[in-house]
């Protein structure tokens, strides 16, 4: 009797990602990477952010094609709801980074994925934004990430994947520590 | 002068060293600007004890004799244990001697010392992995009014003013020094970022036993998945006591440490820590059970279930729900930087290090020819940073060595390798 089993495919090309690490490890200018995003503002809360170029590898580089996100605030903050509320898109934003990393950690574990659900919940006391509370912040007091991961691993191998995505999650590092941001005006 | 090998560094990895070059018949020269044992004379706090039980502590040739074997060494009894070592050796050490540089010569090296100049054909690097302590870079931004300590200056808590004191780093001294501060009294919060939790005792045998019997500290590094992450791997949260005590997370909480995070910044009289400490818990606690299921298949492997407790896994790491992400650095009068140590190349002019500053080698074979480096993290296992671990790199590396002196041989007039 013989089995056969199929390579692990999550679709994540780790031997490409390898071998970025050793190339960048000789080369760590080329692995300065600068992201952008523009935001026009529509109407109301409503706004458009667009990405499309970004630098990295030594020279300017291009998404296939530009991406447009529509931000804006729900009718109970008597918005026109055009799109997510920004912090939502930051939970989304941490999510997908989550996500990704955990196929490319499994992958690169040889551990199958078969399904991958985050569903996150970020709390917030609005009395911040509203200027009600000045002890209040206007950020999320915490947020929770909880998986539903079917894998072909054990409960334990499934957790240290998830547990190693974080440890080299971008978003993840941006929300729980501190980044300096200036803001100019033309 | 002219030898034909000059190791750097008269600790445990010199002396192994020295001892196998005797055996080879190898003429050289132990350099130390010091005294033998010098950094652990004057770079350790007083309370410390090895991390590895007095058995373990072997060099090749020499292991311990005393009535305690599973004991661990004070530092009066390590600096003796060394120097009777190089007693019994007859290592040629020749003690206040400082390095200056080591660089190529026409037909070797030449390592200059402020007591001469000598000409060899081999390098010996034993001068440590632990010679200047990190200290990252926020620590610029704290008040003027907050003393800062380093492990490698920390004695004991006597030294330090009354007040809080935030400890930085949660590894084997972070933790040994945040325990001892806390107790004299002064209320100590630990920041902490990545560190690697397991217990003394398991199943009723030390740690280091099963550690040992079971292989893992013979992990080779060319076997490793990623040898450049194992060799940063912090050292393990252990201590080394007449108690066998835990010293993990758990048990510092208990004793009312308050834990935070990674710091990460400070701002404004503010220390700001990192919300990654869930994380790097769950991480440990996940490695740790990682540990002990290789340590259990091993034992069941070799029928020893019997002989021994009955497998268990220890409480998960207790974080609170929303661990404070700031402290106001006005109830902090000291903070000791327990974020590791780096070694000290300045005095290698030789075209071997990294862009991170760390020498290239493949297990301790530097890419110069006859330069040899040794007593590093995971050097070639991971008993490499273990003073139990010096013998067997110093064994091979000294074969390997032997072999590019008699290669050298064919060179009339250089070789000085005595019959």
């Amino acid at each position: 009797m013989s089995t056969v089993t199929s390579p692990v495919d999550n679709g994540v090309n780790v031997e490409a990602l390898l071998g970025a690490r050793e190339a960048l490890t000789a080369m760590p200018e080329a692995a300065q990477f600068t992201w952008r995003a523009t935001c026009e503002w529509v109407n109301g809360t409503h706004s458009r952010s667009r990405v499309e170029g970004f630098f990295g590898l030594g020279e300017e580089q291009k998404h296939r094609t530009e991406f447009t996100y529509d931000a804006d605030h729900p009718e109970i903050f008597a918005s026109e709801d055009h799109g997510a509320t920004p912090v939502e898109l930051v939970l989304a934003g941490l999510a997908s980074c989550l996500t990704a990393g955990v196929a490319s950690v499994a992958q690169n574990r040889d551990i199958q994925l078969n399904s991958v659900t985050a569903t996150l919940e970020g709390g917030m006391d609005i009395q911040g934004i509203l200027g009600i509370d000045p002890d209040v912040r206007n950020g999320f007091s915490g947020i929770k990430v909880t998986y539903d991961i079917d894998a072909d691993a054990t409960p334990e191998e499934i957790r240290a994947v998830v547990a190693q995505s974080q440890k080299r999650s971008a978003v993840y590092d941006v929300i729980t520590n501190p980044t300096n941001v200036t803001v100019e005006v033309n | 002068m002219r030898t034909s090998t000059v190791v750097l560094g008269a600790g445990h990895a010199g002396l192994a060293m020295s001892r196998c070059l005797t055996e080879r018949s190898i003429d050289h020269v132990v350099l130390e600007r010091g005294e033998v044992a010098n950094t652990w004379k004057t770079e350790r706090w007083d309370s410390l004890r090895l991390l590895t039980p007095n058995w373990l502590s072997r060099l090749p040739g020499y292991g311990y004799e005393g009535d305690d074997p599973d004991g661990f060494r004070t530092m009066p009894e390590t600096i003796a244990f060394l120097e009777r070592y190089a007693e019994v050796i007859s290592a040629p050490v020749l003690t206040g001697t400082t390095v200056t540089s080591v660089r190529r010569a026409l037909d070797g090296y030449e390592v200059v010392t402020d007591r001469g100049t000598w000409r060899c054909q081999a390098v010996v690097i034993a001068t440590g992995a632990c010679n200047i302590p990190n200290v990252p870079a926020v620590a610029e931004a704290l008040p003027s009014g907050i003393d800062t300590v380093t492990p490698k200056d920390y004695r004991n808590p006597d030294q330090l003013e009354q007040g809080g004191v935030l400890v930085v780093g949660a590894s084997a001294s972070g933790a040994q020094i945040a325990e001892e501060i806390h107790r004299s009294g002064r209320p100590v919060t630990l920041a902490v970022g990545e560190h690697i939790r397991v217990p003394r005792v398991y199943r009723g045998r030390d740690i280091k036993w099963w550690m040992d019997a079971a292989g893992v500290l013979d992990d080779r590094y060319d076997e490793v998945d990623n040898v450049v992450r194992v060799r940063n791997v912090p050292s393990l949260q252990l201590v080394g006591s007449e108690d066998r005590r835990n010293l993990d997370l758990n048990r510092l909480t208990d004793i009312g440490i308050k834990l935070v995070g990674r710091l990460v910044g400070v701002q404004n009289g503010k220390a700001q820590f990192s919300g990654s400490l869930p994380n790097q818990c769950a991480m440990s606690d996940l490695k740790m059970n990682r540990l002990l299921d290789r340590i259990d298949e091993w034992a069941t492997e070799n029928a020893l279930d019997g002989e021994v407790d009955a497998p268990h896994r220890f409480e998960p790491t207790r974080v609170e729900a929303s661990p404070p992400l700031g402290v106001d650095l006005g109830g902090i009068r000291t903070v000791l930087w327990a974020t590791g140590y780096r070694p000290d190349y300045s005095w290698l002019d030789l075209e071997v290090l990294d862009l991170r500053g760390r020498i290239r080698h493949d297990g301790g074979v530097v890419e110069s020819p006859g330069v040899y480096l040794l007593g590093m993290p995971f050097l070639r296992t991971r008993k490499s940073s273990l003073i139990d671990g010096a013998g067997d790199d110093a064994r091979f590396l000294s074969g390997h060595l032997a072999a590019y002196l008699d290669s050298t041989i064919a060179r009339p007039g250089l070789a000085l390798r005595s019959a």
